[in-house]
């Protein structure tokens, strides 16, 4: 293990130290907002103490990055495969287009989460969030697993405003006691099955190993599954010319 | 069909005494125009499914087939013509917005037309490009603000920003595969790498067969992330971020689950039949800010190796918003002209949004020299290019060099029929039907590709020769070069060009 201090430095340098870092497992001490810490990595495990910046494991592509603390916006944008695992809140954006691996906040994330999100045979993204969403909750999804699980909401829907909105593939899983009102007429959401319920049992058990979480809490509440009535949104909306 | 009387735009002929019933037309057509009748044992047509692409006339072994414009019309007058009554009664039939292809077909001013180049006489020499030197190579990136020297006073040359090394200021624009076919990009990648320039991916990924042509191939970022992966972005010798195009201003795209089969959902990385929706904004990027953001993340992804393009649409204030990009760390910036191509657009978008390329790459320049950072990046214009006097003179306007799409697929076969949204190219361009995208053999492709760009190559030389300038970089912005002809002097100022006889 290597630990890098942070301190004092921008990002250019810490991440060049980060990319030449012989050692896979890296400590970086003193995270004070640089950005796009874990940018295309693979193959490397990152704690990170203090707050990184945004884009946090953009392209990430194997490996972890552990925070013990908050992450900023677009955390994991376009991420391919590998961990992230928040250990507070993540921004805006968090999970943008990401085709593979996953992403565990412990706490709230922000606006746009899972946005675009998609999914190719073996790689099925999956994002958790412990607290609450902000608003257009996997809008455009077309595939991978989003869960919010509202640990803290007490029954309060822990979604914002218009979740959903284009999506196309994939599901969403929110426990909940009831719906948001707004979901859009191209989704249907239904209360979780018990194969809803065995398929997400695995994802729900990480989840809560990685924040030490105990898992009869977590089932303690109903969950809801919201799933796309078809892949083709808008086929209906052109004439040839 | 009742009330809405869609007009054919075009009429079949065929001629009773050369045709010999082979049935090759019908074969041949993917729209199904021709039909053999068996009651009367000959061919027939069906006019309202031909595009003009002139697939059958070219194939027609006994020279039977012509193809005119439909003369027939409603009762047009000035204000409402055949083709305004048409799309009505197509919007009435169906609730849909219309969606066409390539670019913007109005009769709008083409400025490239009313701009004169200059040549060399007496008091100056022109130059022979036949036995003199003459040098089109280009280089494009961010060029350092001073010259280094190292102790011993020799220029140093160590930790230049990373560049693009064109051998011809031609690049093929971005064309993804899944708009057109693979033996289509197979020919882009390999005349490409033949003519030492670079191709387009588009935004639907790199196809694995055409990993090898990387050191040729731009990879493009767009808002859906098609195909983006960290291998995928290493391949290329740069990578673009695409934000607007030049066909759709504003917009974003949208490749319907039909086309996402086969190999076009591997290379997308999405399931097939699943639609490819590219939203219209980055949703990280409502900034230059965070522009800047999405720059610097491609380039700690690939460790500062790669250029970064950041490829826009024409519009109202495209000089104020180049002035942004070069801020923002961007290597490159292409600006798309609004008569660029498209596989498919909203026909109102295409033809009413944004402006021509002229107007905006000679805003763009000036705009950048005036703020003093025109070396912060490269310039690429692109929508419209047809010839290689429209390269001399978009050079001389301020480009270092220019993107071709429309004129690269008409060296491919294209015929511009305008048909492209439908995915039914009878030339194998714009299709993904196995049986059509083998009717364009790669080796062909290939070739006219290189004959077109190598041809033009020599124009230029020619042009440049004549003007007594012997290298693209003292072409590059030289409007005394250009002279208007016909032009106000509103537009004369835009274009920060003379008249004709000044």
């Amino acid at each position: 293990m290597v630990r890098i201090d942070a301190k004092g430095k921008n990002f250019q340098q810490l991440n060049e130290e980060i990319r030449v870092a012989e050692n896979s497992d890296i400590t970086v001490e003193h995270c004070m907002g640089q950005r796009y810490i874990g940018a295309g990595m693979s193959g490397k495990h990152l704690l990170l103490l203090g707050v990184p910046g945004n884009a946090l494991g953009c392209y990430l592509d194997g490996g972890s990055i552990r925070v013990l603390g908050n992450a900023q916006d677009q955390t994991g944008d376009t991420m391919n495969s590998g961990a992230i695992i928040v250990e507070g809140s993540s921004g805006d954006a968090t999970g943008y287009s990401m085709r593979g691996g996953k992403i565990f906040v412990r706490d709230n994330a922000g606006y746009r989460v899972g946005i675009h999100m998609k999914a190719y045979r073996e790689q099925q993204p999956l994002i958790i969030v412990g607290g609450e969403t902000g608003s257009f909750l996997g809008e455009y999804q077309a595939g991978g697993t989003i869960i919010v699980l509202g640990l803290n909401s007490e029954g309060r829907t822990p979604v914002g405003n218009l979740s959903c909105t284009g999506m196309h593939g994939g599901r969403m899983i929110l426990r909940c006691r009831r719906l948001p009102k707004d979901l859009p007429p191209q989704v249907s959401a239904a209360s979780a099955s018990k194969e809803d319920m065995a398929r997400i049992s695995g994802f729900l058990n990480d989840f809560c190993g990685a924040f030490g979480i105990s898992i009869q809490s977590v089932l303690s509440e109903p969950f809801f599954v919201i799933t796309p009535n078809t892949k083709n949104p808008y086929r209906a909306l052109y004439t040839e010319n | 069909m009742g009330i809405h009387d869609i007009i054919p735009e075009y009429e079949v002929l065929r001629d009773p005494q050369r045709c010999t019933v082979c049935r090759l037309c019908e074969r041949e057509c993917a729209n199904g125009v021709h039909s053999f009748n068996p009651k009367t044992g000959k061919m027939q047509s069906d006019n309202t499914k031909c595009v003009d692409c002139r697939r059958c006339v070219v194939f027609c072994p006994a020279h039977a087939l012509k193809i005119v414009r439909n003369e027939e019309s409603y009762r047009t007058n000035a204000q409402w013509d055949r083709q305004t009554v048409n799309e009505i009664f197509k919007q009435a039939e169906t609730g849909g917005m219309l969606l066409s292809s390539m670019g913007n077909p109005k009769p709008y001013p083409i400025y490239w037309d009313k701009m004169l180049l200059n040549a060399s006489q007496v008091t100056n020499p022109s130059i022979d490009p036949l036995r003199e030197p003459m040098e089109t190579r280009t280089f494009l990136g961010k060029k350092p603000h001073e010259l280094r020297r190292d102790e011993k006073g020799r220029l140093r040359t160590d930790n230049l920003p990373p560049q693009l090394d064109l051998d011809v200021p031609i690049l093929f624009s971005a064309m993804s595969y899944g708009a057109i076919s693979y033996n289509a990009h197979k020919s882009l990648a390999r005349a490409a790498t033949a003519l030492g320039t670079y191709y387009n991916t588009g935004e639907g990924g790199l196809h694995e067969d055409f990993y090898k042509y990387g050191p040729h191939t731009i990879v493009q970022v767009a808002s859906g992330r098609f195909g983006v992966y960290k291998r995928y972005l290493e391949a290329g010798a740069a990578i673009e971020i695409k934000i607007g195009q030049g066909a759709k201003p504003g917009i974003g795209g949208h490749l319907p689950g039909s086309k996402i089969v086969g190999d076009i959902s591997r290379t997308r990385m999405i399931p097939e039949g699943c639609d490819a929706i590219s939203p219209a904004p980055h949703h990280d990027i409502y900034s230059i800010e965070d522009l800047r953001q999405l720059v610097y993340s491609l380039k700690e992804a690939t460790d500062y190796k790669k250029p970064i393009i950041v490829k826009i649409a024409a519009v109202h204030n495209v000089a104020a918003i180049a002035s942004g990009i070069a801020r923002s760390g961007a290597d490159i910036i292409a600006v798309d002209g609004f008569r660029g191509g498209t596989g498919a657009a909203p026909t109102r978008i295409r033809d009413n949004v944004g402006i021509p390329i002229e107007l905006a790459i000679a805003a763009v320049d000036d705009r950048l020299r005036q703020e003093k950072i025109r070396d912060r990046v490269s310039l690429i214009a692109g929508g419209s290019i047809r010839n290689s006097a429209d390269v001399v003179k978009a050079i001389a306007l301020g480009a270092d060099a220019v993107y071709i799409g429309t004129a690269a697929l008409i060296a491919l076969g294209c015929h511009l029929c305008r048909a492209c949204q439908t995915g039914r190219c009878n030339w194998g361009i714009a299709t993904q039907r196995p049986d059509l995208v083998k009717r364009l053999d790669p080796d062909v492709g290939t070739k006219s590709l290189i004959n077109l760009v190598s041809a033009w190559k020599h124009e230029i030389m020619e042009m440049m020769g004549g003007m007594g300038i012997n290298s693209i970089e003292a072409l590059r912005g030289n409007r005394l070069m250009l002279r208007g002809i016909g032009l106000n002097d509103r537009e004369l100022k835009v274009l920060g060009i003379k008249h004709a006889g000044e």
